[in-house]
């Protein structure tokens, strides 16, 4: 039953993946393409994360990869910052 | 199960290879900088998938260091010389 809960976990991480690429490739300007990049993998990638954890069934792993989790997030978020900001006072006319 | 993982993981490969064909065509540097980040995102989503196939718990530590290092790299990449950021 938990390999369900998990296997489903993580095919669902992994459709927001796709959406997050493909939202790469669609959108029309870097600053839409920072939204889908940033929101669309970290949350694939936290739901990846849960049926990691729920496949280990281990407490201690489960902690470590909230933990991963948690830094990615934090990265992320402070680097989409500073490329938006960036590409804001390289380029006047964006 | 550990097939299912592989297989989940080369699919996270075939989404990479998607986003890298923004760095082909990106106007931008910021777009190539973002095919950066999405290196790093995928690819720590790759090493828990392998950690889990594999039976190898250190790769989630391997994980926690490669999203440390992709913001080090956009850090590196805004703070160019000239560039009061």
């Amino acid at each position: 039953m938990s390999e369900l809960v998990a296997a489903t976990m993580i095919v669902a991480g992994l459709f927001f993946y796709l959406a997050g690429s493909i939202g790469l490739l669609r959108l029309p300007d870097l600053f839409s393409r920072l939204h889908a990049l940033t929101k669309a993998d970290n949350l694939g990638l936290g739901l990846l994360a849960a049926g990691v954890a729920v496949h280990a069934g281990d407490p201690l792993m489960a902690a470590r990869l909230l933990l991963v989790w948690l830094a990615v997030l934090a990265a992320s978020a402070a680097s989409a910052q500073l490329i938006a900001r960036h590409a804001r006072t390289a380029d006047p006319h964006v | 199960m550990s097939d299912l993982l592989l297989l989940c993981a080369l699919f996270l490969m075939f989404t990479l290879v998607l986003g890298l064909l923004r760095v082909l065509r990106g106007p931008e540097d910021g777009d190539r900088m973002l095919a950066a980040q999405l290196i790093g995102s995928t690819g720590v989503g790759v090493l828990l998938l392998l950690a889990a196939a594999l039976g190898q718990p250190a790769l989630v530590d391997v994980a926690l260091l490669l999203a440390l290092l992709a913001a080090l790299a956009a850090a590196a990449f805004v703070r160019q010389p000239g560039n009061p950021s």
